[in-house]
Parts: structure tokens; sequence; C-alpha cells
């Protein structure tokens, strides 16, 4: 059973988390250093090997060039989107890249597809999981936000194969954090989720009704965050340094990201201070330094909080609710730690936000809950469905570059349409049609998602083809089209071109050429924990051998030892990690009494029953909560 | 995961509609089967019928949401997440039917122009999407005014001018806005007004669908004087509610 566990992530632009159902609440899996948070940051080490999350962050101010962050704001955009991000963020895009080709950024002289480092980070986070169960772990219910289009859905869903996961459900962050709320509080009522990342801004609005947690409107941005309060603060000192030292850093990538680390020091400084100090060494031998009262950082920051006030008016119009019939708001995202943001969270619901959960799990911890329904439910989740909406409009492209809709936005999902489209001309073969995702009247003005071709309509004179085409948004948020030519009931075949995104032969080859012996590479990662373990177990019977406790021990259960002793050595250096394992497991128990008297007697009582491994040495390396040190820069 | 038992659905197959479950093999209802649960391959019937509705426009929405909220507990994907990849696939086409047609039935108006439509008849396309297209193609796009409003709304759309007009030379004249404010308001009333007037339609064609289920023969001129009547509601509803729009957009711009 162990193998069908499903967990769920959180693919964050500033950190991501994996979680999972144990017993019946949701609990996140700690990294090997110990921490919950993995950094989304990904860097190539000397070596050219991929370094993920705390271990890659000193990659970001010692070999900048090398290291990536926030990828999350350029998965499935294409190089005209991105424009705008690039003068704030130092995303170093592939020269050679063509209009309409999905973005590469370089890290070091290699390129990479932003669903392939977001699948570094994946594939991280699965093996986070694997350590942690001690089993494979091939599903995963992963979140984005729900503001994200059908490119930014199919791309995480990319990554998610690309790292070796099948992809069972794409949740929307705000509706998983209400799963995890919810959960706690197992009660009816309307509630607004306001979610506040580092890089993407969700407002919810869900009712829940006896296990039903239906979202009645969404809306958001999806460029909106705590990204954007750095780089306003990042921009102020760089235009200091310029203006009163004459220092232009602006293209000393080492130094603007040394500025970015004290300025995040110090916003989150201010939610807890009332001033918060920045004190940078800059190249040359001269420091910045600047103090920030909470009062200044409020004022600076105001536009861009400001920015969620109109999603959140438009949810409640589209919900059809007045703030006063919101019975609670819970906060989600590290950025509504900000104080400001939470007066303005009460401004606009007339009443006190929710603080009590961990604004950085819930989102995890609420995929998670959506895994476990996945899953077949448990009895905490009993009787919980999730219903969600698709957040933008979709539609086609009419005559005069028209955007005719069929579904609607804040539609629950799975939602279809079926248009039908017939032939301009006698045998006509091919009916080209343009798909668009977005509000605006005109075709330019929203997001192309594909142009589909139908294929092989058989020959007859004009406008006497009938073609009925099938949108299908799925309950990921993804759509999905069929076409059926209706006269001679023949398949019309459908040749997709997204506008940005991989094709699934590009996916297939991203998955072979990094990743192409995932399953082996956990096989032999077993292996070696196994022999790491062996070879621990019996450098300490070496050293018990010499203590007087040793000399305690009869000669029968001496030669006992030996006989298990000789039996690991044996199988220590196979490729049988069950083998290994099990002679482990035998030697342990076998010297469980020689650890007892190893221990002076005080500490012998309070160790009774522990074995040797546990004893001497703490916990191995494939001990479940390894609560090591982290490791800082 | 216990599932509740579905004695509570109001939605009965039509008699005509019941079939055997494809793995159970008992007699089923239409969606899923009420013996083992197993979701059935979809039936490519209307919105009314998905709902074992009469095709009535008088409808209790409360019923239509309960009934809709059980059979999302059945149908839903991931309510079906661990059957085989046909169940899957009748599971993602049966919940989309099920949101669409709750969708397209829960609203009086989407309601009305589905049955409309499933009775023959075009509608004028009022939408935005649909004069934008006729505005960017030179065609002249047919808007009946209402007789009744013709004069009303001539003296609308001059002050509309005006209004912006004032707006682009960043003039304000809070007289003009109170007015036209006014008549927002006075449009919005009509439009209620329409809605109430809807509903006593309703209410002429439900009774011919109660006469006609009753075994009573009824004329198709019967029912083409109850659907003219819709349709011309529909479209007098259409037109104002397209005013308040463009009203709502000049006083915020």
């Amino acid at each position: 059973m162990a193998s069908d566990r499903i967990v769920g992530i959180d693919l964050g632009t500033t950190n991501s988390l994996v979680a999972f159902m144990q017993g019946e609440s949701p609990v996140v899996i700690p990294g090997e250093d110990g921490l919950n948070l993995v950094p989304s940051v990904v860097a190539l080490d000397e070596k050219n090997q991929p370094v993920i999350g705390n271990a890659a962050r000193k990659y970001l101010t010692e070999t900048p060039e090398r290291a990536v962050y926030s990828i999350k704001r350029l998965m499935g955009r294409g190089v005209d989107d991105v424009q705008e991000e690039l003068k704030f963020f130092p995303f170093r895009l592939a020269e050679d890249l063509q209009p309409g080709e999905v973005l590469r950024i370089k890290l070091g002289d290699k390129t990479f597809t932003p669903p392939e480092i977001s699948a570094l980070i994946l594939r991280q986070l699965k093996r986070n999981a694997e350590r942690f169960f001690g089993a494979p772990v091939s599903k995963a219910v992963i979140t984005v936000p729900a503001y994200f289009n059908d490119a930014q859905r199919q791309a995480t869903k990319d990554a998610g194969r690309i790292a070796g996961l099948e992809v069972l459900r794409l949740v929307n962050e705000p509706t998983a954090a209400s799963l995890a709320y919810g959960l706690d509080k197992k009660q009816n009522g309307i509630i607004a989720v306001y979610d506040l990342g580092g890089g993407t801004f969700d407002i919810s609005i869900l009712k829940l009704h006896d296990g039903i947690f239906e979202v009645v409107a969404t809306n958001g941005d999806t460029h909106l965050g705590g990204d954007d309060i750095d780089n306003l603060l990042i921009t102020i000192a760089l235009d200091d340094t310029l203006g009163d030292l004459g220092l232009d850093l602006r293209r000393n990538a080492e130094a603007v990201q040394a500025i970015r680390k004290a300025v995040i020091e110090a916003k989150i400084a201010l939610s807890s201070q009332p001033s918060a100090k920045l004190d940078i060494e800059l190249p040359g031998g001269k420091r910045y330094l600047r103090e920030i009262s909470r009062e200044q950082f409020e004022q600076l920051i105001q536009p861009i909080i400001d920015r969620t006030v109109g999603p959140c008016k438009q949810a409640l119009k589209d919900a059809g609710l007045k703030p006063e019939q919101i019975d609670e708001v819970v906060l989600v995202g590290g950025s509504t730690r900000i104080p400001k943001v939470r007066a303005l969270v009460k401004e606009l619901f007339h009443r006190d936000p929710h603080t009590d959960l961990n604004p950085d799990e819930v989102v995890a911890l609420g995929a998670a809950v959506q895994a476990n329904i996945l899953g077949g439910g448990s009895e905490a989740t009993e009787n919980m469905l999730l219903l969600d909406v698709t957040p933008l409009s979709l539609g086609i492209e009419v005559a005069g570059g028209v955007t005719d809709k069929i579904i609607l936005r804040n539609s629950t999902i799975p939602a279809s349409a079926t248009q039908f489209y017939t032939t301009q001309i006698d045998g006509q073969a091919n009916v080209a049609i343009h798909v668009l995702q977005g509000e605006r009247e005109l075709a330019k003005d929203c997001r192309s998602l594909a142009r589909f071709d139908l294929k092989g309509i058989p020959p007859m004179a004009a406008g006497m083809a009938r073609i009925e085409v099938k949108f299908l948004i799925d309950a990921n948020g993804i759509l999905n089209v069929s076409a059926r030519e209706q006269r001679s009931g023949k398949e019309a075949e459908i040749q997709v071109q997204p506008s940005y995104g991989l094709t699934d032969e590009q996916v297939e080859g991203m998955i072979l050429d990094s990743f192409d012996s995932a399953e082996e590479d956990f096989r032999q990662r077993q292996v070696i924990e196994a022999r790491n373990e062996a070879a621990t177990i019996l450098a300490a019977l070496d050293k018990g051998k010499k203590s007087p406790a040793w000399g305690h021990l009869t000669t029968d259960e001496k030669k006992k030892i030996a006989k298990m002793e000789k039996a690991l050595i044996a199988v220590q250096s196979e490729d049988d990690y069950q083998a290994i394992r099990k002679s482990i497991d035998e030697l342990n128990q076998g010297t469980t009494r020689l650890a007892e008297l190893m221990m002076d007697s005080a500490v012998s009582v309070a160790l009774k029953g522990k074995t040797m491994d546990e004893a001497d040495l703490g916990e191995g390396p494939t001990a479940p909560h390894p609560m090591a040190k982290a490791e800082f820069e | 995961m216990t599932k509740p038992f579905l004695t509570t659905i109001t939605a009965k197959p039509a008699p005509e509609e019941t079939q055997t479950c494809w793995s159970c093999g008992t007699m089923r209802a239409v969606h899923f089967c009420e013996s083992c649960g197993k979701v059935q391959p979809p039936a490519p019937v209307d919105y009314f019928t998905f709902f074992g509705l009469p095709r009535k426009l008088t409808l209790d929405v409360a019923v239509l949401d309960k009934d809709f909220y059980e059979l999302s507990r059945r149908l839903h994907p991931d309510i079906n997440a661990r059957a085989g990849s046909q169940e899957q696939e009748w599971s993602l086409q049966q919940s989309s039917r099920l949101n669409d047609a709750h969708r397209t039935l829960k609203d009086p108006i989407k309601r009305t122009q589905y049955l409309l439509k499933l009775e023959g008849v075009e509608l004028e396309e009022q939408s935005k999407s649909a004069t934008e297209r006729a505005r960017s193609t030179g065609e002249l796009k047919k808007q009946i005014v209402p007789p009744d409003l013709l004069e009303e709304v001539f003296e609308l759309n001059m002050q509309l001018e005006e209004l912006r007009t004032q707006k682009k030379m960043g003039e304000d004249d809070p007289a003009l806005i109170e007015e036209i404010g006014r008549q927002k308001l006075e449009l919005e009333e009509k439009h209620e007004a329409l809605l109430d007037e809807l509903r006593t339609h309703w209410k002429t064609w439900d009774a011919l669908v109660g006469r006609e289920q009753s075994g009573q023969p009824v004329s198709g001129e019967e029912r083409k004087q109850a659907r003219d009547k819709m349709v011309d509601l529909l479209n007098r509803r259409n037109y104002i509610r397209n005013l308040v729009r463009d009203v709502s957009e000049a006083l915020e711009n």
C-alpha cells in the first residue's frame, strides 16, 4: 500500500512543501535538513549538478549566474509576456529563443525550460517524501494559483511528469487552504480566502455546506506578491547607491542579490518591529546603511497591496455577495503576515481575518487532504468534496477578431460547451479554430491558448458540413477539445498548436533525458543508505567490543553476535537492500543488551529497550524524522 | 468511504430511460447505478431530462441545488479517481454535463432561453460580443427597440453622449449625472417588472406542458403563442439590460 501513497505538494514562488495525511490529520514532511520549507531555488554546482532548496541559496549570492528563483513567474508564459518581469528579476533567457518557443533559462552554460526547473524542485520534494516513507512516491496532488490560466496549469502538470510524478489533480491554492481550514472547523458558512504569496495573489469565495466546498467566485493576479515588495525596496536601495555614492550596481548580480537578501530580512522584521535597519556591504568596501520605519514601509507598499482590492471587489460582485455576508476570512501566504495587509483585509471584509493557521503551510496541508480524498478518503475526509470553478472565461475568435465567450468565468468545473462549425467553400477539408482565455472583448487582448486545425473533413458542398466541437474544462482547469463531423459521423482530427507550452514529445524527451532511471535511482539510493547504516552499526559494534560492557556478555551471546556480524558483512556489499536491512535489524536486536550495558546505569533506565543503533548513534541516515541542524550560508 | 444512500434524490429517470448497469447488471438510475454506485455511460439527454424534470419553467431552485449536490457526490471525478479509465472518462463527461445543466437551469433567464432553444427558437443574440462583432464587421445589427421605450431611449442616449463628451473635456455636471442615475434606477425597476411578467408567462407554458402530460391535446398555435410571448419578453429584457450596462459604464468611466 505504501507505494500508493499520494502526497500533496505546494509548488510555491518562494517556498515549496510536501505534505501527506498521517492518520486523520495532514502533516508537512521535512527535508533532510529538518526544515518544512524547501526554498524554490535551483542552482548548478561546480560539477553542473543541480542543487535545490536551502543548499541552493548560497549560490544566489556567490554565483548568481548559476542560480534561479521565483521560476513560477515564468511558468506557461512566452517571451513577449515576460518583458516586464525581466526588468526586475535576474532571469537570464537563452539567446537563441524563437518567438512562440517555450522559454529557456540559462544556468551556467546550460539551459532549462521553466517546467524543467520546477521539476527539479518537485523531484526534491518527492525525494524528501520517499526518504520519510522509505518507499517510492509516484502520485501527487499539486496546487496552483486559482487565477492560473490553462497554459500555466499545463506547464505545472508537465513539470510533475518530468519529475516522475503522476499528477492526479491540480488544486487551486485558496481552495486547498479552505480544505485544511474546513477540516478543523467542520462548519457551514461562507468563507473568503485571501492568498497573497511570494508571486501570486488569489481571492476565492467559498460556500461550505455538509462537507461540500463550493467555490462561488475567484479572482486574482498571477503576478502580484511579496516579490513585488522586494523589488520595490531593491529599486530604492539601488537608486540610493547611485545617487549618494555614484555607484551603479544594477548590472552587478552579486550586489543585487546581497541587497535582495537584506531587504527581505528587513521586510520580515517590519511585521513585528516598528523599524528595521538595512546594513549592506557594497563592492569597493562601502556600506549601505538605512533605517526604515514601519510607517514609511507601509506608505511604500500601499500601491502594491492596493492592487488586491479590485480582484476582491470583483469576486464579491461575481458571487453576488456583500462583505457583511462573509462569515470568515482566511489568510494564506507569507505576505499576509504584514500588518498593513491584515488591516486592508479587515477593511474590505468588515471583519478580523483568521490568523490561527500557519500561512506558509496551510496550502500544502490542504493539498494533502485532497490527496487523501482522491485516494479513497478516510474518516476525517468522509463526505468532503471540492467543487471548484474556472477563473477565466473561455472563448473562441469569431469574425472581426472578437472573442465569443463559450464558458464564463466562475463556472463550476468540469464544464463544457459545444460549438458547431461548417465549411465556407466546396470541398474544404480543414477548419481553423482559435481558442482564447480571458475577459476582454477583443481576441488580441485575451490570452491565446491554442490554435486547432480540424482536418480530414469529408468533401462536400460549402456549408453542408456540420462539425461539432466540444470544449471541456476538466477538474484540473485544463482544456480538452474533441470534434466530430456530424453528417458523416467521422471523427475530425484535431491538431493542436499550443500557443506556449511543451508538446507531449518534448515532455517525454525531458523525462528520458534526465530522469530515465528514476526507479533505478531510488533503488540505488536505498541500497546506499542501507550500506551506510550497516557500516555505522558495524563500527558501533567494534566500539562495543572494546568497552567493559562486552565482558559482561555470556559466551553464547557473544557467539550469536559474531554470527550476525558475519552475516551482515557478507550481504553488506551486495545490491539487495532488503537483505542488508534484514541483517541490520537482526544485529540490532541481538545487540540490545550490549547497548544497554554500555550505558551507565542512570541512562540505561531511560534507554531500556532501545537498540544499539539508536542508543549509540542517535538517528541513522534513514531515520524518518532527521532533525539534523539546518545548513546555513 | 461510505456514501449516503440516494433515496433523497428527486431526479428519477423516466421509465424508458431505465437500463441495466454495465457493471453489476441490476436496474439502474440514469447517471449511476443505485446498486453498485458505478458511473454509467452518459445518455444524450437535454438538461431537464438530466435532472429528471419535465420541460416546465417554474422550478424550485432549492430542490435543484439539493439534487445537484447529491449527484455531484456520485459523478464528480474526485469521487471516481480510483475507477477504471473508461469509468473516469464517463465521470468527467457526466459531471461536466451535470454542472452545465445546473448552471443553465438555476438561472431564470438562461433556463427560459434554453427551453426556447429546445423548442427550436433562434434567439436574437444580444450579447456584448455579438454587438462588437456586428460593429467590427460593419454589419448593421438589428436592435429592436421596444416601442414604449423609444422616446425614453432616445433621450437617454443623448444624455449619455453629453456625459461622455463632458468627461473627455474633464468637465463635471452633477445635475446631468444625477439625472442619468435616476433614469438608471428606473430602468432597473423596469427590468425587475419584466422578470415578474416573465414568470406569469412561465405559468402559461407550464400549464400547456401539464395538459399534454395528462393526455389532453395542445394545438401548435397555443404553443407558438406562449413561446412568442416569452421571446418578446426576453428581447425587451436584453435590451434594457444592455442599456443599464451602457449607463453604468458611462457613469463609472
